[in-house]
């Protein structure tokens, strides 16, 4: 049984990437790809699907600072959901609930992609 | 290296050691070795979740950053457990690095420079109770973190002020 998966849907111009298993410095760079797999088909609105996950390392975090700037400069965002609270945990120690759009739901993160930016 | 048991420690003191090669594909197997010892040792699911990550991060480290991702080097783990603390001390006789160059880190300042590896290092301060650095590049490097089974309780200003 492999450590880490990623599965990937489509939902209109949205891409969700679905994680499951563990994810550190040796799963990393399964997810590396499929979000660079994603910015080289201009596929830049993304939400990430925590449920399945169950462990997260710097390592894991380290990949979504390593794209936002990128998916962000190209009109995109990387949105995150369904974080247990192990997971969040993490995420909240290092600051990234400042930086990131984090929600509960998948169909939210979804939704606040199809909206217009009301202000 | 001292035996378990039968060399005069007290009962309640005990110690378990891992060496393994410096994978990344070890790291699952790092992870599940400190978390099963925590939690047979009586601790729960949250503090079990932070000491596994801290020692995850500090392995992470040896292996990127001491070994350079040579994958054939040694990592030795060792958890001493006494009446007070469990103790993790992690081995590794690759690069030194100084932590204190490693600084606390302002998460702007992060973002712009964008540095796994000080995360990694951040993370174990936070985690744990107590965290202590030895470096000798070449030779061997330590780091040895401990996490208190009554969260310091005894050290805790407001509890001093109950005991009186």
């Amino acid at each position: 049984m492999p450590g880490f998966e990623v599965a990937r849907a489509e939902n209109g111009e949205i891409s969700v990437l679905r994680l499951k298993g563990y994810l550190d410095a040796h799963t990393a760079p399964d997810l590396e790809s499929a979000l660079q797999k994603l910015i080289d088909e201009k596929r830049l609105k993304i939400v990430v699907n925590f449920q399945e996950l169950t462990y997260i390392s710097s390592a894991g975090l380290g990949v979504f600072m390593g794209f936002i700037e990128e998916v962000r400069s190209g009109g995109g965002d990387i949105k995150l959901t369904g974080m247990s609270q192990k997971i969040y945990r993490v995420f909240d120690l290092l600051g990234f609930p400042t930086l990131f759009e984090i929600s509960n739901e998948e169909g939210l993160a979804v939704t606040t992609f199809s909206k217009p930016k009301s202000r | 290296m001292t035996k378990e048991g039968g060399d005069g420690l007290p009962q309640a003191k005990r110690k378990y050691q891992l060496r393994i090669p410096s994978q990344t594909d070890n790291l699952e197997l790092i992870r599940e070795f400190v978390s099963k010892v925590a939690r047979k040792v009586g601790f729960k699911d949250d503090d079990v979740g932070k000491i596994e990550l801290a020692v995850d991060e500090a392995c992470a480290n040896v292996i990127e950053h001491a070994y350079q991702k040579d994958d054939k080097q040694p990592i030795d783990i060792v958890i001493q457990i006494d009446y007070q603390k469990f103790t993790v001390i992690i081995t590794d006789r690759g690069r030194g690095f100084n932590p204190r160059k490693i600084k606390t880190p302002d998460m702007k300042e992060y973002l712009a420079q964008m540095r796994v590896g000080g995360l990694g290092i951040y993370l174990m301060r936070t985690l744990m109770d107590e965290i202590d650095f030895e470096v000798k590049p070449g030779k061997r490097n330590q780091v040895k973190m401990s996490k208190y089974f009554l969260d310091k309780m005894s050290n805790h200003p407001d509890l001093k002020e109950i005991a009186r």
